[in-house]
């Protein structure tokens, strides 16, 4: 049995009055989908920006590829092999596709401020090879004809790409995506169910949190469901939806005795 | 491809401009030009190093006469302070045993020793790097109007400091600064002998400065100094360090400022407390604003015409007036600037909509 790449163990958070994630304790194993569900306010976003670097947990240990990681901040994680999306798409204006997927190879380029100021022949290969590389994730993700278009004003489907794109780029040992489905059509989510499985074919590891059901139930391996910052259940897609606690926490006490909990959301 | 080219272009363009603005002056015989022109490409190094702080990875500034001051003012400090009277202190023993003192007269029959030019050029211009790579780091506790507030107080302090000071000549400021010989046979120096190899000295620096900081900008660190401006979030997520990143281009604007600090008071054979002023630092911010921000090109063009029509004195006594009128209408009217702004692209774009085209191709 390998190590699980991202293991967490009684993980808290408390905002003020709020316990929003609480005594938390999951892991990821290597090559697998995982999707953390759960309602509204359940703790999902903030489990990812603890696990991920954007904020501080008050207890509990996360370890990653072997190491303890809690409390570093989040450049030093993404150093280390963690890549994210964000809920609220984060790209850089004024930059087009390719610039702001180049700026996913930082950890794999080295050229300091002197290098790059005098065109040093080593740095000018280098900021070749990691073009090429992007150009390449730009295809496999069918975006090679907008490599040079402003990326913040493409559709909101495409933008989610360039930021899938920027994250590949890293080539990250574990890839955390936050609500990838959000604000997409259904064509477009569809879409993103073969993406997520290409990639994941390749062998990298997938966190995501996820809102639509139908998506969740199509590509994950494990599921994991939260309420109120807490475990509800965890398990393979076909266990979570027969479970009763999930059931009703989706469906409310009254309906414990509809099985299918994925009707909802479609 | 294309757009290395077309950078190549406007540096191309912009050396043969220098040139023939030389020709010109020359045999116009108003040569007395080349000195507002020389003042102005030293003041354009500030320019340049904001327009990457401010403009590109989005750290305003209004502290940059403050470096330029420090640079300036150690500099002339150092090269007229008369360690004579001193020389059995140990660190002049020092600094005499490692032969960076020189003795000259001092025009009024006596004579001055003081710390060989090219040393105190060195050492001011590490002091200035040295103050920024400390402010920097409780400075850039701070984000937007509260960053530009602490870096005007920055600003204010050195300017306090120079103006206050018997050391550095008060309200008087230093006078009698040597020329600084840096190439056998060529000194940065006001001399009219030299106006011309001068000129041409501080120009082909701000060549090389636009061509440095150009291929920065193209580079990993440009893209991550851009992430930083426009998504600390993004730029984290990717494993830029952001706070690395923000001291070191704040280093580098700073160094700017102090070579052209250095520079401008070997030229102008002194420096004076309005160098320093806080309305100094205003007016390198009207530049980079009125050039576009993000746009290095803009802020050099723009700036240059500024810089030369002030020294020329067009605006009289409103100078100070004009740059703040300036940066307040562009804040409020043109936040893109005027050069690369929204108007500007709509235009190039209807004329040139198939070389756009090409680029794609090129790229």
């Amino acid at each position: 049995m390998t190590e699980p790449v991202l293991e967490v163990r009684g993980l808290g958070r408390r905002f003020g009055g709020l316990q929003a994630v609480a005594d938390l304790s999951f892991s990821v194993p290597a090559g697998v989908i995982k999707a953390v569900i759960g309602p509204n306010g359940a703790g999902k976003t903030t489990l990812f920006n603890l696990v991920s670097g954007y904020a501080l947990p008050d207890t509990g240990s996360v370890r990653f590829r072997g190491a303890e990681v809690r409390g570093l901040p989040a450049h030093e994680l993404a150093g280390r092999g963690m890549a994210r999306t964000f809920q609220q798409i984060q790209l850089v204006p004024g930059m087009s596709v390719l610039e702001n997927v180049l700026t996913g190879r930082h950890r794999h380029t080295r050229a300091g401020f002197l290098a790059s100021m005098l065109r040093l022949p080593a740095t000018v290969r280098e900021s070749r090879t990691a073009r090429e590389r992007c150009l390449e994730t730009l295809a496999f993700l069918g975006l090679a004809d907008l490599a040079d278009a402003e990326a913040v004003s493409l559709a909101y489907g495409q933008q989610r790409l360039v930021e899938l794109a920027r994250a590949l780029v890293c080539e990250p040992a574990l890839l955390l995506l936050d609500e990838p489905a959000a604000g997409l059509n259904m064509r477009e989510t569809e879409d993103l169910a073969g993406t997520i499985g290409r990639i994941n074919a390749t062998g990298l590891t997938v966190l995501l949190v996820e809102h639509d059901m139908g998506l969740v139930m199509n590509i994950s391996h494990e599921i994991l469901v939260l309420g109120a910052g807490r475990r509800i259940a965890e398990g393979d897609p076909r266990a979570i939806q027969r479970n009763p606690d999930v059931i009703r926490i989706y469906l409310g006490e009254e309906d414990a005795d509809t099985p299918d909990p994925a009707r909802k959301t479609v | 491809m294309a757009a290395r080219g077309r950078g190549f272009g406007f540096t191309a363009g912009l050396a043969a401009a220098i040139v023939l603005v030389q020709i010109a002056a020359s045999s116009a015989h108003k040569v007395f030009y080349l000195t507002q022109l020389t003042m102005a490409a030293y003041a354009m190094l500030v320019v340049l190093g904001l327009a990457l702080l401010m403009g590109y990875a989005g750290q305003a500034s209004m502290g940059q006469a403050g470096f330029f001051a420090i640079g300036g003012y150690v500099a002339a400090f150092l090269t007229t302070f008369n360690l004579g009277p001193r020389r059995d202190t140990l660190l002049v023993s020092l600094l005499a045993h490692a032969h960076l003192l020189v003795t000259r007269p001092d025009g009024s029959g006596g004579s001055v020793t003081h710390v060989q030019p090219w040393a105190a050029a060195l050492f001011a211009i590490t002091l200035a790097a040295a103050i920024a790579w400390l402010i920097a780091g409780p400075v850039f506790r701070l984000r937007g109007h509260y960053l530009a507030m602490a870096t005007l107080g920055f600003g204010i302090i050195v300017h306090r400091i120079f103006l206050g000071s018997s050391y550095f000549g008060a309200a008087d400021g230093i006078s009698d600064v040597p020329a600084l010989a840096l190439l056998p046979g060529f000194a940065i120096t006001g001399r009219a002998a030299s106006r011309v190899s001068n000129y041409y000295a501080a120009w082909g620096l701000v060549l090389l400065t636009l061509w440095m900081l150009t291929n920065l900008i193209g580079s990993r660190i440009g893209r991550a100094l851009r992430a930083i401006h426009g998504s600390e979030n993004a730029a984290a997520a990717v494993g830029i360090p952001i706070a690395r990143f923000k001291t070191q281009v704040f280093v580098l604007a700073a160094v700017l400022a102090a070579v052209a600090g250095v520079l401008l008071t070997h030229y102008n054979g002194g420096i004076g407390p309005s160098d320093a002023s806080v309305m100094k630092s205003v007016r390198y911010v009207a530049i980079v604003a009125v050039g576009g921000m993000a746009n290095l090109r803009g802020a050099l063009a723009m700036g240059t015409v500024l810089t030369f029509l002030s020294l020329r004195g067009y605006f009289g006594s409103f100078d100070d007036l004009v740059f703040g009128g300036i940066l307040l209408a562009m804040m409020l009217f043109a936040p893109e600037g005027l050069v690369g702004g929204a108007i500007w692209r709509r235009l190039r774009s209807m004329f040139s909509g198939k070389r756009r085209g090409d680029d794609r191709t090129g790229a």
